[in-house]
């Protein structure tokens, strides 16, 4: 099995504050990250996609497929925004790592549809870097 | 219990299918097409996976792991324009998923003789792309 992983990086800021919780419960939970105006972090995003190479090309996917894939259904949607304000994912959701890694997850799926319609490819894994201590992952076999 | 060692070579190649227009190759391989080839640092990850011995408290003894990616991969590898100095790239495109399964066969053998399960290969291109090669059926 050959599986495919490629690093992208993204900067976008975010709030974590739950509105269903109080100023002092979610400032008990999410300590500096409920400041009001939000933070920002330089993220990278790890997107893995399995499938035997095909024989000629020796490629799992071309390159360019799969930066094209994940730049229009991820990077060109998150990079450089502010989660909670500009995305309406966020609208209701607290972009903590997890909540963004399920609706990239949701995108690429989206996406996915779109750029390879039947081909033989599995969306096998993701992993979200949200500072270079915490980090984030959707083990294979959860994706389809 | 997987252990895993690490080795780094430095290679050149240039991927591209000689059956192929230069336009074909560009939009396959990209910038990796260009004729005269351009090289990388690889940085190999080795998995091993075994019991720990009762004795010896180890799955295997790391220096013979070193040892073999060295005579198998490194000394094969290290400082080479693939294409045209490590076989099979005179006949096969020289991607990451390639040279990932190349060094699997290499290392399987020898490590089997010595009785230790090859669990995966992990080869980084560069800080943005590695290829993951193992036996294991894809989930």
């Amino acid at each position: 099995m050959t599986t495919l992983t490629r690093r992208y990086a993204f900067s976008a800021s975010h709030r974590l504050f739950a509105k269903a919780l109080s100023e002092e419960r979610n400032r008990k939970i999410f300590g500096k990250c409920a400041n009001s105006f939000g933070h920002g972090h330089n993220y990278f995003l790890e997107v893995s996609v399995s499938g035997e190479p095909d024989p000629s090309s020796g490629l799992t996917m071309p390159r360019a497929s799969l930066d094209r894939w994940v730049g229009d259904s991820v990077l060109g949607r998150i990079d450089h925004t502010h989660l909670n304000s500009d995305l309406a994912e966020f609208r209701d959701l607290v972009p903590t790592s997890e909540n963004v890694l399920v609706v990239i997850e949701a995108w690429l799926r989206e996406g996915w549809r779109k750029h390879f319609p039947g081909q033989g490819l599995r969306l096998c894994g993701l992993r979200l870097e949200e500072t270079p201590r915490n980090s984030f992952r959707v083990q294979a076999g959860r994706v389809q | 219990m997987l252990i895993t060692r690490k080795a780094e070579f430095s290679a050149s190649h240039v991927c591209s299918d000689p059956n192929l227009s230069p336009e074909e190759n560009e939009r396959l391989y990209g910038k990796e097409s260009r004729p005269h080839g351009h090289g990388h640092n690889y940085v190999l990850e080795v998995t091993l996976r075994g019991e720990v011995d009762p004795v010896h408290g180890m799955v295997l003894d790391l220096k013979a792991l070193k040892e073999i990616i060295r005579d198998q991969v490194l000394d094969v590898y290290d400082h080479r324009f693939l294409n045209i100095e490590v076989p099979p790239f005179d006949h096969i495109v020289p991607t990451a998923e390639n040279i990932a399964r190349d060094i699997w066969e290499r290392l399987h053998g020898p490590l089997a003789a010595m009785g230790s399960t090859l669990h995966s290969v992990r080869l980084h291109e560069s800080d943005e792309l590695y290829v993951d090669y193992s036996e294991r059926e894809a989930r």
